[in-house]
C-alpha cells in the first residue's frame, strides 16, 4: 500500500500556497470533457460538488436521501470556527492550527491541520456571500462565541442551527449548479460499490431506492463525502440512515482505511429511556458553562433531585478538576460521567444519566438570562423528555457523535487508490484522536469548497480526456456482484429483523470498543463479531422485494457492512497499545486516571488493509512527525 | 398504553391504497411517535408482514424527512414539533390513530407514507440562491447587516422542507415554504440583485408544480414544525407585484448617446 502522504516541503504558512501554484491546471475548455462523481450531499459533497460544477467539470451527484438538504450535517447545532480574529482577542491562523493539532491530542497530520486553519477565513466570507444568516451584534457585524473549552471567541454561529443553514447555502449553491446543468444530482441512490480497474477509480455502482434498478456510473474521479460511522454502535447522535458503507466498499476495493478505533464520545446527550430508543439526542456542549454536574453521593439513592441535600451530592467534575471543573474536555467529561453511573451513582429510571443542573446559575442570573442563553434548547429537551429543565436537573449521559476515523488520503485528499477523493468525516485528516468542537462545520465545507476543486483538477490534468463509458466488464461484474448481494439477503428469510442484529452489534462494541477499551475486551469483540455475522447471513429476515422501495433491504445492506467493518475498529483499537484522545486503553492511564499516549510507539497513523471478509486485515503505518507543534501532554487540573 | 393504528399502505404510486388496522402494544409514553411505529414494524416483520415504509432520518426535527398526517393533521397534535419529535405522552391508553400520507397533487406517492416533495426542490433550482462563486466573496465584515434584518431573515431561513406547509392547505399550496426562501434572501443586501427575478421565477416554478394558490387559510402556519410565519407570504405578494412594475420599466438608457 503506497502511503506517500504528499506533503509539499517549506515551512508549514507556505506549503498550501506553495502547492496551488505547483498544482496543474485544466485548460477551461477542456473541464467540461471530464466527468466526476460526487458521492454524499453534506457539507462536504454538496460544497465540492456545486465548486467542481462552477469551474466547468461535468459532475454527477449522488444522494440516497430524497433530496439534497437532508444530509446530517443539518443537525449541528454549535457552530464553525475560523480564524478571523475578528474579536481582536488574540486568534491567529496559527493558533487554530495549534489548538486543533493539540486537541486531537497529536495524531492528526500538521500540513493538513494548517491549511484547515488558512482556509477557515475564506469559509465565512463565502457563506456570508450566499446569505447564511449568521448571528450579528447590533453594530451589524458578526457576533462570535467560545466554544468547547477555546479560550479565544472564534465561532459562527446561527442561533442552535448552523449546520442547517451551512448546509441550506452549500444547498444552494448545487442547485444553482443544477438550474445551469453542470451538475445532475441523483437523489434515492445508495452508492453501493467502486469500481476499480487497473487500481484506478474508475466510477460508482447504485441503487435505485425506488425502482430498485442497480446501476452503474463511469467517471473519471470519483469523490466519496459519505460521513462517518457512528451508527456502528446503533445508538448515537447520528441520523438513522447514517452508515459506513461507501466508504467500506471502497475499502475492500484497495482503499486503506485509516484510524478506525477514534471514535468521539459526546459526553451532553440525553441518555436512552427504554429499550426501544432508536437514536440519542445530542444537547448542545454550550449547557456546560452555566450548568453543573453531579450525582448523589450514595449509591442507588431513589430519592428526587430537590430531595437530595446539598452535602450528599458529588460535583465530581469540580471535585476532580477544579480548574476545569464542568468545562473539562469531551472525553474526559464522559469517561468520569460513566464510572458514576457503574458505580451505581446513575439517575433516572434507568440509572443511567447524571445530572446537569441549572438550579444555581439560575438563583444568580435569574431564569430570563438562562432562558436567553439556552431557551430553545430547554424547550427541546422537554418535548423529548417531558421534564422542565427550569424546574429540575437536565439528565445527561455520552453517546456516539463523531467518528475522527476514515479513510485514508493524502495532502490532495486523494486516496491510495488514484482517482479516489475522500472528503469531510468520510477521511481522517485532520482531527487527530479527537475533534474540537465547531471544527467538523469548518473541516466538510474546507474539503468541498476549497481543497478538492484544485486537488481534483490536478489530478484530472494528468488523465486523458477521453469520455468515460460504463462499457466494460468491471461494470458488469461490480453490477452483478451488488444485484446478488441484494438477493442473498432477500432470500436468507430467517426469524429476526435488521434491527436485532444492529442492536446486538451496537451493545458489543459500546461495551467493548465505545468509551474504554481494553486487551480482554477487544479480543472478546473480535471473536463475537463473526459470530454475530455468521447469524445474521443465515437468520436475518427481509421481506418484500428487490424492486420496489424497500427500507428493511436498505438498512440490511448497511447492517451487513457494519458487521465486517466493526471487525477492523476491535483490530484498531488492540493494536493501538496506548490511550490517545478518544481513544482510551484502561491499560494506559495516569495516575490521575487520564489518557497516556505512547509517542516513541504510536506516533503514527494506523491504515488498514482489506484482506477478506473474517481475515485479519493488515496495517500499514505512516509515520506523524511533529515540527510546528511540540509534543506534550494535556492537562486540564 | 395499547393503541390502534389505522394504517394508510400503498404499494406504489399507481397502486390502490388502503387502510390496515395495526394494534401497538406496551407502547411507553416517552417513546416517539416514530420509535413507536418502529416497534409495529418489528412486530410486523416478525409476522411475515411487509413493514410500513415512511420517511426520518435525524429524528431531532432538523432534516425534514419524516411527515405524515396524524388523525388529519401535519406532523400530529403537538404544535411547533416534526413527527419525529412527537412524543406518546400526547396520546392515551386506548386511542385510536389515522396515520396517512401528506396529500397533494405535486407529492405523489410513492410507497405507503413515501411521498415525493422533489417538486420543492425544483422551486429552490429556479432561483432559491444567492449566485456567487467559490472563493470570490469580500471580507464577511464589509457589509454590515443590521441586526433585526439578520435575525429575520434567520426566521425565515428556518424552514427544513418538510412539506407540511402544503399537507395542512385546502389547497395544497406551498406558498409558505416558497415566500420563507424569498424571505430569507430578499431580506439581506447580498440577496438584492436578484430579488425582483427571483421571486417572479420560483412562483412560476411553484404553480408549474401543481401547487395551489394561497387564499390566506394560515392552516400553513399551525402546522409548520418551524412557526414560519404567514407573514412571509404578505412579503412574498409585495415582491412579486413590485417585481411586476420593474419588469414594465424600460431600461435606463446611455444618456447623450454614449459617444
Amino acid at each position: 500500500m503506497n502511503l506517500d502522504a504528499k506533503i509539499p516541503a517549506g515551512p508549514i504558512e507556505q506549503k498550501w500556497d506553495k502547492h496551488r501554484f505547483d498544482m496543474k491546471l485544466v485548460n477551461p475548455a477542456n473541464k467540461r470533457k471530464y466527468e466526476v462523481i460526487v458521492v454524499g450531499t453534506g457539507l462536504a459533497g454538496a460544497s465540492a460538488a456545486a465548486t467542481l460544477g462552477e469551474l466547468g467539470y461535468r459532475v454527477k451527484c449522488f444522494t440516497f436521501h430524497d433530496s439534497a438538504r437532508r444530509a446530517h450535517s443539518i443537525a449541528a447545532q454549535g457552530g464553525i470556527n475560523s480564524a478571523k480574529n475578528y474579536q481582536g482577542d488574540g486568534d491567529s491562523i496559527f493558533r487554530l492550527f495549534y489548538d486543533t493539532v493539540k486537541g486531537g491530542d497529536f495524531r492528526s497530520r500538521e500540513a493538513n491541520v494548517y491549511r484547515l486553519a488558512e482556509v477557515s477565513l475564506n469559509i465565512i466570507d463565502q457563506a456570508v456571500a450566499q446569505g447564511v444568516p449568521f448571528a450579528r451584534e447590533y453594530g451589524g457585524l458578526l457576533a462570535n462565541r467560545s466554544f468547547g473549552g477555546a479560550q479565544v471567541s472564534r465561532t459562527f454561529y446561527a442561533r442552535g442551527q448552523t449546520g442547517q443553514q451551512l448546509l441550506l447555502g452549500a444547498y444552494q449553491a448545487l442547485k444553482r449548479q443544477v438550474a445551469l446543468g453542470t451538475v445532475k444530482v441523483y437523489t434515492r441512490h445508495e452508492m453501493l460499490d467502486l469500481v476499480v480497474e487497473d487500481g484506478v477509480a474508475k466510477g460508482i455502482v447504485t441503487r435505485d431506492l425506488v425502482s430498485g434498478k442497480v446501476e452503474s456510473h463511469a467517471g473519471h474521479a470519483v469523490v466519496l463525502a459519505t460521513g462517518g460511522y457512528s451508527n456502528v454502535f446503533f445508538l448515537s447522535t447520528n441520523a438513522k440512515g447514517c452508515n459506513v458503507t461507501a466508504t467500506w466498499r471502497a475499502a475492500k476495493k484497495g482503499a486503506g482505511f485509516a484510524n478506525p478505533c477514534y471514535t468521539q464520545i459526546h459526553p451532553t446527550c440525553i441518555p436512552p429511556a427504554g429499550d426501544y430508543q432508536s437514536k440519542l439526542t445530542l444537547m448542545s456542549e454550550s449547557l456546560r458553562n452555566d450548568g453543573r454536574i453531579w450525582v448523589p453521593k450514595k449509591a442507588g439513592d431513589e430519592r428526587r433531585a430537590r430531595d437530595i441535600p446539598e452535602d450528599e451530592r458529588d460535583y465530581y467534575l469540580e471535585r476532580f478538576y477544579p480548574s476545569f471543573g464542568n468545562l473539562s474536555p469531551r472525553d474526559i467529561s464522559s469517561r468520569r460521567a460513566k464510572e458514576m453511573v457503574d458505580t451505581g451513582h446513575g439517575v433516572g429510571h434507568m440509572k443511567n444519566g447524571v445530572f446537569l443542573d441549572f438550579k444555581d446559575s439560575i438563583q444568580r442570573l435569574g431564569r430570563e438570562v438562562i432562558a436567553e442563553r439556552y431557551g430553545n434548547l430547554f424547550e427541546m429537551y422537554e418535548k423529548i423528555t417531558g421534564e422542565n429543565p427550569y424546574e429540575v436537573p437536565m439528565r445527561i449521559f455520552p453517546a456516539p457523535h463523531y467518528t475522527m476515523g476514515g479513510l485514508w488520503v493524502d495532502y490532495n485528499l486523494m486516496s491510495n487508490v488514484p482517482g479516489l477523493f475522500v472528503l469531510g468525516e468520510a477521511n481522517f485528516s485532520d482531527h487527530g484522536a479527537n475533534r474540537l468542537g465547531a471544527s467538523a462545520l469548518m473541516q466538510g465545507l474546507a474539503d468541498g469548497y476549497f481543497v478538492a476543486p484544485l486537488t481534483v483538477g490536478h489530478y484530472l490534468a494528468g488523465v486523458p480526456r477521453d469520455p468515460v463509458t460504463n462499457d466494460h466488464a468491471v461494470f458488469r461484474d461490480a453490477e452483478q456482484a451488488v444485484a446478488e448481494k441484494t438477493s442473498r439477503l432477500l432470500a436468507v428469510n430467517g426469524h429476526k429483523t435488521v434491527d436485532e442484529f444492529h442492536i446486538e452489534l451496537g451493545r458489543l462494541m459500546w461495551e467493548n470498543v465505545g468509551m474504554e477499551r481494553n486487551e480482554a475486551g477487544l479480543k472478546e469483540t473480535l471473536q463475537k463479531i463473526p459470530e454475530i455475522r455468521e447469524r445474521f447471513w443465515s437468520e436475518v429476515r427481509v421481506l418484500g422485494s428487490g424492486d420496489t422501495l424497500n427500507q428493511s433491504l436498505e438498512k440490511a445492506g448497511r447492517v451487513a457492512d457494519f458487521l465486517e467493518f466493526a471487525e477492523v475498529m476491535a483490530w484498531d483499537a488492540l493494536t493501538r497499545d496506548e490511550s490517545c484522545g478518544a481513544h482510551y486503553r484502561t491499560e494506559h492511564t495516569t495516575p490521575d486516571g487520564e489518557a497516556k499516549r505512547d509517542d516513541e510507539d504510536f506516533a503514527f497513523v494506523s491504515v488498514w488493509e482489506h484482506k477478506g471478509v473474517g481475515e485479519k486485515p493488515v496495517l500499514h503505518k505512516e509515520p506523524l512527525e511533529f515540527e510546528n507543534v511540540k509534543l506534550s501532554t494535556r492537562s486540564y487540573k | 398504553m395499547n393503541l390502534t393504528l389505522h394504517v394508510w399502505r400503498q404499494d406504489g404510486p399507481t397502486a390502490p391504497g388502503r387502510f390496515e388496522t395495526y394494534q401497538a402494544k406496551d407502547v411507553s409514553e416517552h417513546a416517539s411517535f416514530l420509535e413507536m411505529l418502529d416497534l409495529v414494524n418489528e412486530d410486523l416483520t416478525r409476522e411475515g408482514k411487509e413493514p410500513i415504509a415512511f420517511e426520518h432520518d435525524c429524528r431531532e426535527g432538523i432534516c425534514g424527512s419524516c411527515g405524515m398526517m396524524i388523525n388529519g393533521t401535519p406532523h400530529g397534535p403537538n404544535k411547533m414539533v416534526a413527527t419525529c419529535q412527537l412524543h406518546m405522552r400526547f396520546f392515551h391508553d386506548g386511542d385510536e390513530i389515522w396515520i396517512e400520507p401528506f396529500r397533494a397533487t405535486a407529492f405523489p406517492i410513492i410507497r405507503d407514507l413515501v411521498v415525493d416533495r422533489s417538486a420543492l426542490d425544483r422551486i429552490i433550482d429556479a432561483g432559491g440562491y444567492i449566485s456567487i462563486r467559490t472563493g470570490s466573496p469580500t471580507d464577511a465584515n464589509s457589509i454590515p447587516i443590521r441586526k433585526r434584518d439578520a435575525d429575520e431573515a434567520m426566521d425565515a431561513a428556518q424552514c427544513i422542507g418538510c412539506g407540511a406547509c402544503v399537507a395542512a392547505c385546502p389547497n395544497a399550496s406551498a406558498m409558505l415554504f416558497t415566500s420563507a426562501k424569498v424571505s430569507h434572501l430578499g431580506l439581506l443586501p447580498q440577496g438584492q440583485p436578484e430579488r425582483w427575478t427571483r421571486v417572479v421565477d420560483m412562483i412560476a416554478q411553484h404553480d408549474l408544480e401543481g401547487f395551489g394558490t394561497c387564499t390566506n387559510h394560515g392552516a400553513c402556519q399551525e402546522a409548520c414544525p418551524k412557526g414560519i410565519s404567514v407573514d412571509f407570504i404578505a412579503r412574498l405578494n409585495r415582491d412579486l407585484m413590485q417585481a411586476s412594475w420593474k419588469a414594465a420599466e424600460p431600461p435606463v438608457a446611455a444618456a447623450g448617446g454614449g459617444g
